[in-house]
């Protein structure tokens, strides 16, 4: 399939510079937006990949290599991504809107996902709906540590997307303390649109069948540091104020 | 609401109790309120039960920054046979927050008197009790009061959406 | 805490997460029978039966609970800072996040204070907009704690016909202002806008058919057996130690004791119409459920009446310092175009002064004490949550009966965790 993207040249001629100055983020380009939201790579936004820069034989072995194994993923990936286990985590008012989608009218048992469970052990999904306070942040992070792999978290609602309408000394915004794969705005979001967020995450993981949040999110050395690991020069420990 | 001469003959049976108690009275928009010392609140509070006032229907805390002395503790008092409401107000300094507890014979200011003290920095002499109540235990400084600051923190972002795709 | 501290390795928020002692537990165990197991359990913050992130700490001999100490502060917001910081219109949507089921009552108790301090007058089509859109919140309030009540239970079904209703209160609310929770509807000085047409009709509607529901669901719960052994003569508790303690609101009214404050102290034309107040007789768990059943009833009488009774005329104050002109006039007046951009930009001054304005919210008596100093932003908004004086009272309810008892005394204290640590 074409992937149609244009990019507005600057004139070529002695005026030109040989490459775009500084700010290439000032470059207009015009991307195909349907494709933008399919997925599609974009030149110089999206990371490349390991398979991008491969040709010929090289590209042949490496998708013959990983066909069996890609199909498997890919079956797996369905299984996982239509049956997430939330976990009943309801902090303050986007509680409320996570118990609607619960609720008959934007029923989420539609989708697979009606079995809320309360032990994080055997949740895969914490939907984290509300204010975090500084209180509860270390709270949060050890129910989510304490999730097994695969998992994933929503952030639901403003508050703890980004701080939402208090930003002041009592809250932390959730990507401080813990990876969140989709932010769901709103204030409250309507369950609409919570839905659409888990939707998105379903998207997200039948395409992309990792497992390991930490090698997902580059997030190797964020592991809780204790004592003697302190000397480790990758770790970052979030909890220590003095680190 | 006591009106204002109404007002005016109860701090005068106060004053006739303790003379230093009442400092001041205030009538403002139809209510009625008593400025206090803060050693005779108890006193006070005592007096004005055996009026009627059996009710404690909120104790909280005001920053007057920068006016002296700065803390305000307010006790909001009702009664309900005659369905009226008075304000007891006391005033203490940063350096010397501390007020006589009336736990023992309020136990509704239990939480309120914490929350007081969390927020505020005052201490109640007497209360069971005296720990943060909201913030972290071992949290540092007073955040209601005026000079502290509102906060707040930068966002960050888990930068991970573009990678794996829009859409549904 | 001796042991803690003998292992160094332990990191820094693992220590400062078991700061909280027990020392201070007050309880009045003997300690001589060796037979005796005496646990100490922690609730929460994160647990399915917890009503919001609250934390219990119970101390326990077997299954019978011999004291509780609540821990609460996980959903601090630092709204009151908050709010100090915005100028007095902006503090509506801030205020409102406090008690998230209650947010027409949050915003009520605020701007009841602001009018107060401003000397406003509200015109009575406002008020009654805002007595109809008050007991819709209340009957929410209470749905949401109906199905939430009944789901601790283990009447799991009835947390489904609870959110039904639900949902057509909440498609009520964005038919008159665009959101479902949080609506930034009330203003001060009236109401933000005219409910647009057809509003009344579906909201006849639901005055139509929201008794029967009701009866639904007690006939549901009112008589079933397991309803009853949990509910009834489960701690109760009388009506001098919930006085003594603060506690108002159905908890109050369920041991016996009449107060509500939109009888004794009427506001916002509450006195122009005609409803009982239901009060309970022995003031235990079953009591608690049966007031808030019956209060559902008689919102939808005053919603009825006031429906009728809806008089003609503004929906804000003609004041144009404190509230907005009407659009059409901008173009005209140059005095309108100048208050406009005025309260746009600064907002309305108050006159210095306190003030303390209760009403009676679904859970007790709401107030908002405000204190300004004379600018465009209030220096100091205390909102005084019924939740937080209720839970004082939870542990004198539940000392002495069974883990069960206790979670379903939790359930019928009905505690908003956000009004609670606001």
């Amino acid at each position: 399939m074409e992937i149609k993207r244009e990019r507005l040249e600057p004139p070529r001629g002695e005026s030109a510079p040989a490459r775009p100055v500084r700010g290439d983020d000032l470059a207009i380009r015009r991307v195909d937006a349907v494709q933008m939201l399919r997925g599609a790579p974009i030149e110089g936004l999206t990371p490349a990949r390991e398979h991008d820069d491969l040709t010929d034989e090289d590209l042949e072995r490496h998708v013959t290599e990983r066909v069996l194994t890609t199909t498997l993923d890919k079956a797996v990936a369905w299984a996982r991504g239509n049956s997430f286990f939330p976990a009943t985590f309801g902090l303050a008012c986007c509680a409320i809107e996570m118990m609607s989608i619960v609720a008959s009218r934007v029923d989420v048992a539609r989708f697979g996902f009606e079995a809320f469970r309360a032990s994080p052990r055997q949740a895969d999904l914490l939907i984290l709906s509300g204010r975090v306070s500084i209180k509860m942040a270390p709270v949060v992070r050890r129910i989510y540590d304490q999730m097994l792999e695969p998992k994933w978290a929503i952030s639901m609602g403003a508050c703890c997307s980004s701080m939402g309408v208090f930003n002041n000394y009592a809250l932390v915004p959730a990507d401080k303390f813990m990876p969140v794969d989709v932010h769901v705005p709103g204030c409250p979001p309507r369950p609409e649109a919570l839905m659409h967020g888990i939707l998105k995450l379903r998207k997200m993981v039948l395409d992309d069948p990792d497992m390991g949040w930490r090698e997902r999110y580059e997030a190797r050395g964020t592991e809780e540091v204790v004592g003697e690991d302190a000397a480790r020069d990758n770790a970052v420990n979030v909890f220590d104020p003095r680190a | 609401m006591p009106d204002a001469t109404g007002l005016e003959l109860l701090a005068q049976e106060l004053r006739e109790k303790d003379p230093d108690s009442v400092v001041d009275t205030l009538h403002f928009r139809g209510k009625a309120a008593l400025s206090v010392a803060p050693g005779a609140i108890r006193g006070v509070l005592q007096a004005l039960r055996e009026h009627g006032y059996t009710f404690m229907a909120s104790l909280h805390g005001v920053d007057y920054y920068p006016d002296e002395p700065r803390l305000g503790v307010q006790y909001e008092l009702l009664d309900m046979q005659r369905v009226d409401r008075i304000t007891v107000k006391l005033r203490v300094p940063t350096d010397a927050p501390e007020v006589d507890s009336v736990t023992p014979d309020w136990p509704t200011a239990d939480h309120q008197e914490r929350e007081l003290y969390d927020m505020f920095g005052v201490v109640f002499r007497g209360h069971p009790d005296l720990r943060r109540i909201l913030m972290p235990e071992d949290y540092e400084g007073y955040p209601q009061r005026r000079d502290f600051p509102v906060g707040g923190e930068p966002v960050l972002f888990t930068y991970n959406e573009q990678r794996y795709g829009g859409g549904v | 805490m001796s042991e803690i501290d003998a292992r160094p390795q332990l990191s820094e928020y693992r220590r400062r997460e078991q700061s909280i002692t027990l020392d201070s537990l007050d309880t009045d165990i003997q300690p001589v029978d060796p037979h005796r197991e005496l646990l100490t359990l922690n609730f929460g913050p994160h647990h399915p039966a917890t009503h919001g992130v609250l934390r219990l700490l119970v101390h326990l001999d077997g299954e019978v609970v011999l004291d509780v100490k609540p821990i609460i502060g996980y959903v601090h917001t630092g709204i009151e800072k908050t709010a100090e910081d915005k100028s007095y219109w902006k503090v509506i949507p801030v205020v409102e996040r406090m008690d998230y089921l209650a947010y027409y009552f949050n915003a009520l108790a605020y701007i009841g204070a602001v009018e107060t301090l401003l000397e406003v007058d509200v015109p009575p089509r406002a008020q009654y907009l805002r007595v109809i859109h008050l007991e819709l919140n209340r009957i929410m309030s209470h749905l949401v704690w109906l199905g939430t009540s009944a789901l601790d239970l283990g009447a799991i079904s009835m947390f489904w016909f609870c959110f039904r209703e639900r949902e057509k209160i909440l498609d009520l609310f964005e038919f008159s202002s665009g959101q479902r929770m949080h609506t930034r509807y009330f203003q001060v000085g009236g109401v933000i806008e005219d409910i647009p047409p057809g509003f009344t009709d579906k909201l006849r509607a639901f005055v139509r058919e929201m008794p029967s529901r009701a009866d639904q669901y007690g006939d549901m719960l009112n008589r079933n057996e397991i309803v009853l052994q949990r509910l009834r003569q489960t701690c109760a508790l009388d009506g001098d130690t919930l006085l003594s303690l603060g506690v108002t609101g159905p908890l109050l009214r369920a041991a016996g004791v009449a107060w509500d404050l939109r009888k004794a102290a009427p506001y916002c034309s509450y006195e122009h119409f005609d409803f009982k107040v239901p009060v309970g007789t022995v003031g235990d768990n079953y009591d608690r459920y049966a007031v808030r059943l019956a209060e559902i009833y008689e919102s939808v009488k005053i919603i009825a009446q006031a429906l009728d009774g809806l008089p003609e005329g503004p929906y804000i104050t003609d004041d144009r310092k404190v509230a907005l002109p009407p659009r059409h006039e901008l173009a005209t007046s140059m005095e309108s175009l100048i208050h406009h951009f005025k309260l746009v930009t600064e907002g309305f001054r108050v006159p210095p002064g306190e003030f303390y304005y209760p009403i009676e919210g679904p859970r007790g008596e709401l107030a908002c004490f405000l204190r300004s100093d004379g600018s465009s932003k209030p220096a100091r908004v205390h909102v005084r949550d019924p939740s937080f004086v209720n839970l004082q009272a939870f542990a004198h309810m539940v000392r002495g009966s069974y883990i069960a008892d206790m979670i379903a005394t939790l359930a019928m204290l009905d505690p908003i965790l956000g009004g609670i640590d606001r």
